[in-house]
């Protein structure tokens, strides 16, 4: 029979999951030549472009009297109210869709065609109705997260493995028990791919509706900055909508690999 | 003897883009109750398809399907079903998909746990109890879909090709056990099987089945008396049930 033993089997688990070295080290070099080009590129004089020095002591003022800070929160408060909203009804929903006939007719329609549509393309017609404070920010966003998290969970439960739904109901399980049981865990990872997804897009159509119309945030600062041909600020404002970004992917990636560790990875 | 599960005229098709095809063509059988029948027959020729049937998954396009004399109207944990496909639930240990099904009927901790410790010590997966199906290896799996199906202690065992990605040493232990919990619990199983050597060894009665359209072929009796020993496998009378069964399968006649 099987030789391997439970010990051996969680070392070789471990192995693997670690990044190798080499790819860390190339990750480095990458940033290193990065920052190389962009201090040749300012050095040699593009269009008044700052070097890496300059955004760093333009970045070194912002964190010392706090707009930074200030911005940033903005906009996180921002993208995660409308996030979480987003994301709290598209679970049912999709869920609904998923499960019934009727409620998948009746709603898949409404849920592809705004799909279609760039949430940004909603903020025009979000101001008009709900005017320039936050409510049309946070609502746009809370579009634009429900859509790919409610398609993820329809199509996650649409695809559970009916072996398994045979499997739990030869056993006696009842309906709600299969939901709850096998619907629920089997979907989830598709859940989390679609939250990834949707958080995604919650960022990106955030700085854009700040652009258009806030008192504070990234996106409202770089608009400013734009004003008075302010690059260092600019600059500033892209690496932390960018470093903000990556974070909330990773913890999200990072609740994913937790959650979903039962899967099979080919 | 009474009679536990009984197909009667059953027809089973399926909408084809032209017509209709027949995958179960006018498929009458009865099982006995404490019976142990085996089903062989080509692929494609319907048998997963019978069993679903009496497992309540399936419904016959025409005729019927009963249980205990009662019409199956969908499947119940008095019917244990081990799937082709393994079907753990890949987000449960070993020990947690055992439980399942003893969660399910409300058994109480305790117990449960006794119950699915049993049934993992049975198929030999108590060193890895608590891993999950995604490090087990095909026959492991397979061991653990029997385990969480012996677990609950069903009246009837439906088994579709339960030990067919086994090795050969394992293979034999299981079709063992099997005949042992068999003899002392006495439940019908009707247990479909590729391999013709494994169907005689397990079974009073042979089920032969041909394809195209899916049907019964002969129905073979296993004279041999149970427990069923490495003696009697090596026998000449073994062998000749044996290439009676082996030639039903392979050298069928066309279908009229
Ligand atoms: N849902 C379905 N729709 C259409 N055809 C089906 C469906 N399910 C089964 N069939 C057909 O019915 C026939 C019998 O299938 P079944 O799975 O019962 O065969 P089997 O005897 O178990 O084969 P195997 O030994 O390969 O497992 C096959 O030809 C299959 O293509
Ligand atoms: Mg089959």
């Amino acid at each position: 029979m099987t030789a391997i033993s439970a010990p051996q089997r969680k070392a070789a688990g471990r192995a693997e999951g670690r990044r190798p070295r080499r790819s860390i080290a190339l990750n480095l070099v990458a940033v290193v030549i990065g920052l190389a080009v962009w201090t040749l590129l300012a050095s040699v004089g593009v269009q008044g472009m700052p070097g890496p020095a300059e955004v760093a002591a333009r970045a070194g003022e912002l964190i010392a009297d706090g707009t930074l800070a200030l911005d940033a929160l903005a906009s996180l408060r921002r993208v995660l109210l409308g996030f979480l909203l987003g994301t709290l009804l598209a679970v049912p929903v999709g869920f609904l869709m998923g499960w019934y006939a009727t409620a998948r007719g009746l709603l898949e329609p409404y849920v592809q065609f705004f799909r279609t549509i760039p949430p940004l393309a909603i903020i025009p017609l979000a101001i008009v109705l709900m005017g320039i404070g936050e409510v049309p920010k946070v609502f746009v966003i809370f579009l634009a997260s429900f859509l790919s998290s409610v398609v993820a969970t329809f199509q996650g439960v649409v695809d559970v493995d009916k072996t398994l739904i045979n499997a739990a109901r030869v056993l006696g399980a009842s309906d709600r028990t299969i939901f709850l049981k096998v619907v629920v865990p089997a979907s989830t990872p598709f859940i989390l791919v679609g939250m990834r997804v949707g958080l995604g897009s919650a960022w990106g159509t955030l700085v854009a509706a700040e652009l258009i119309a806030a008192q504070e945030g990234l996106g409202f600062r770089m608009q400013q900055a734009q004003l008075y041909y302010d690059l260092s600020t600019i600059f500033v404002g892209l690496i932390a909508i960018g470093v903000l970004g990556l974070l909330m992917d990773r913890l999200l990636l990072l609740a994913e690999r937790r959650l979903t560790d039962w899967q099979e990875r080919r | 003897m009474t009679t536990k599960i009984s197909f009667r005229d059953v027809v089973k098709t399926y909408p084809m883009r032209e017509g209709t095809f027949t995958a179960l063509d006018h498929v009458s059988l009865d099982i006995a109750d404490q019976e142990f029948v085996t089903v062989v027959g080509p692929s494609g020729c319907g048998k997963s398809t019978l069993m679903s049937m009496a497992a309540g998954l399936v419904e016959p396009s025409s005729g019927e399907v009963l249980v205990d004399g009662d019409p199956v109207s969908g499947p119940g944990p008095d019917r244990g079903v081990i799937f082709q496909q393994y079907a753990l639930f890949p987000w449960l240990s070993v020990r947690k998909n055992v439980e399942f099904g003893l969660k399910l009927a409300d058994i109480p901790g305790a117990e449960r746990r006794r119950r699915a410790e049993r049934a993992i010590e049975l198929v030999g997966l108590s060193d890895f109890a608590d891993a999950l199906p995604k490090t087990l290896s095909g026959g492991m799996k397979q061991r653990c879909a029997i385990a969480r199906a012996y677990a609950v202690n069903p009246k009837v065992l439906l088994m579709d090709e339960p030990f067919g990605a086994l090795d050969a040493l394992t293979r034999v232990q299981l079709q063992d056990q099997l005949l042992h919990t068999w003899s002392q619990e006495q439940r019908t199983v009707m247990f479909i099987t590729h391999d013709v050597d494994e169907a005689v060894y397990l079974a009073r009665r042979v089920i032969v089945m041909a394809a195209r359209p899916g049907r019964v072929q002969q129905i073979i009796d296993v004279d041999l008396p149970y427990p069923r020993t490495e003696e009697i496998r090596l026998s000449p009378e073994f062998g000749r049930i044996r290439n009676e069964v082996w030639h039903s399968v392979y050298h069928q006649a066309p279908a009229a």
